[in-house]
């Protein structure tokens, strides 16, 4: 990789270890994908994770007294002040979550503990250079804003954050980001969750850049983001296209780029049943929690869920993870406080994979995502996953058909 | 006699000689439980085997962007992460991971080596030099 005389001064370490110790990694990552040379970002987002790998790497960067040159967007932890509150977390937990927050602010990002920056924090532009990482968030701002991602790893794009620069590679050019894999959906698309199913198919879908045919006119933010979000519980996916909606995609042919499909795949209902009763609890039984909220739940859902418990009481607890800007929001238009008399939480900040519901343990929950259900199964967290609408009315009987 | 030597590219840096493990299905390493290297994750290919100081044959990493590398840290800390990684799709998630937790990996590698290679072969990465061989 040739490097330009700024990049080669930061590897040699002349603007600090810390950098030097960042470029280093983004070049044997450059060079792994024979990438020629490196390129400038607008913009970052650090998939933040508070766990044991995230502190470490961010603490080492640090101490090397990295710096970032673009403020890099985050995810979330777990909101420190609200579960101190309620005093749900350990001390342990509470000075683990600390650490992250002052590495994170010692290295400059932008403290925003949110996982869908594409649509509350951070939102590129068509065409702009961008590191992110959050794996709903790669797909998010390479297919339906039309920005230009790897799939970065929490790790390399704070490393881009820090440099400011990425390798150039896979989804910057043009002809790596058209479609090779076709997926005629015949399946009934309702609603948003039908879209978290959809994306568990990756197994069907299989390795490449899928371009789906057959869904309705109007697809949500939500659905948007589910389908990202889960493409990346079930794969690895940095980009999709949908047909005459996605801005790369206005035809099937400009999907393509005229290559011919490596294969076709038609999903149909027998396929989204199926993969459900894989990948859920089964139904018909009691159940202790519901949780909303991963990817963040927008203030359009918040406002759906105000609407269906106003004026009950939830047999079970609720909890909704959103943003600080949407809790904000819902704090000031009253949706905060219906849920609340209903017995439910709006959680900033948060994510369900974090030791914060060490409460919920060896519970039964119910959500409408499937990568909620997916990855606290190594903490002793199991769930049902069925529509918004039936996790709602299972927290409000206490039981899910 | 099968040919025993197979060109690849290195990805991360480095030597490894050990027993091959090989999955058909596409690797998270956050649902391997680091205390035994054993895969947890249900209906996977290598559910309740381990992969603790294997070469681990796979075709892709999944899953979300942090997993991966808290996931095989974890495993590091207590010497169970594979001794290196043969892979047919890289993306930057692991690719990034296995760099900065120093495991060697490759991929490209010579499409005869899936022909022969078997599960509990004994095998040589060798990243840094580009080339594969099965000892047994």
């Amino acid at each position: 990789m040739i490097l330009t005389q700024e990049q080669q001064d930061m590897l040699d370490g002349k603007y600090g270890e810390g950098t030097a110790f960042a470029m280093k990694i983004q070049v044997a990552i450059g060079e792994s994908f024979d990438a020629k040379r490196m390129v400038p970002i607008t913009r970052a987002h650090v998939a933040l994770s508070n766990q044991e790998a995230d502190l470490w790497f961010a603490e080492k960067l640090l101490n090397a007294g990295a710096k970032c040159r673009v403020a890099p967007t985050v995810n979330p932890g777990f909101c420190l002040s609200f579960f101190k509150n309620k005093d749900m977390v350990s001390k342990e937990d509470a000075n683990l979550m600390q650490r992250t927050h002052n590495a994170y602010k010692g290295l400059g990002a932008v403290l925003s503990y949110n996982c869908t920056p594409y649509i509350d924090t951070n939102v590129p532009n068509f065409g702009e250079v961008v590191a992110f990482s959050e794996s709903s968030a790669t797909p998010y701002a390479n297919s339906v804003w039309g920005a230009r991602s790897n799939r970065e790893g929490a790790n390399s794009a704070l490393c881009a954050a820090i440099t400011g620069y990425v390798p150039e590679y896979g989804l910057l050019f043009d002809e790596n980001r058209k479609g090779d894999i076709w997926v005629e959906v015949k399946a009934d698309m309702k609603n948003d969750y039908d879209y978290h199913i959809l994306g568990m198919l990756g197994k069907k879908i299989g390795n490449g850049i899928p371009v789906f045919t057959g869904l309705p006119k109007h697809i949500s933010k939500e659905a948007l983001r589910n389908l990202g979000a889960q493409l990346n519980t079930s794969g690895a996916y940095a980009m999709y296209h949908i047909v005459g909606f996605t801005p790369e995609a206005p035809t099937v042919e400009a999907a393509f780029g005229g290559n011919v499909p490596k294969r076709k795949v038609v999903i149909t209902n027998e396929d989204m049943d199926a993969i459900l009763e894989e990948i859920s609890l089964e139904g018909n039984r009691q159940i202790d929690f519901a949780m909303f909220g991963c990817p963040h739940f927008t203030l359009e859902e918040v406002k759906y869920i105000a609407e269906k418990v106003q004026g009950q009481k939830l047999k079970k607890e609720m909890w909704i993870l959103t943003s600080s800007h949407v809790k904000e929001m819902a704090e000031r238009m009253g949706l905060d406080d219906i849920i609340s008399e209903a017995g439910g939480f709006i959680v900033p900040d948060t994510c369900p994979d974090q030791p914060c519901w060490g409460h919920l343990k060896g519970k039964v929950g119910i959500t409408e995502s499937p990568k909620c259900a997916y990855y606290p199964q190594r903490r002793g967290i199991h769930f049902v996953i069925r529509d918004l609408e039936t996790c709602i009315n299972a927290a409000l009987t206490g039981e899910v058909k | 006699m099968d040919k025993k030597i197979f060109s690849c590219h290195k990805i991360s840096e480095g030597v490894a000689e050990a027993e091959a493990i090989i999955s058909k299905d596409d690797i998270m390493f956050y649902l391997i439980e680091p205390e035994t290297g054993k895969i947890i994750e249900p209906a996977h290919d290598l559910e309740g085997r381990s992969m603790a100081k294997k070469i681990l044959i796979f075709p892709s990493g999944k899953g979300s962007s942090v997993v991966q590398a808290d996931g095989l840290y974890q495993l590091n800390q207590r010497g169970n992460a594979p001794k290196a990684m043969i892979l047919q799709h890289p993306e930057t998630v692991l690719v990034s991971s296995a760099i900065i937790m120093e495991i060697p990996m490759v991929d490209k590698v010579d499409p005869k080596f899936y022909e022969v290679v078997k599960d509990g072969d004994k095998i040589r990465v060798d990243a840094d030099n580009g080339v594969i061989e099965i000892l047994n």
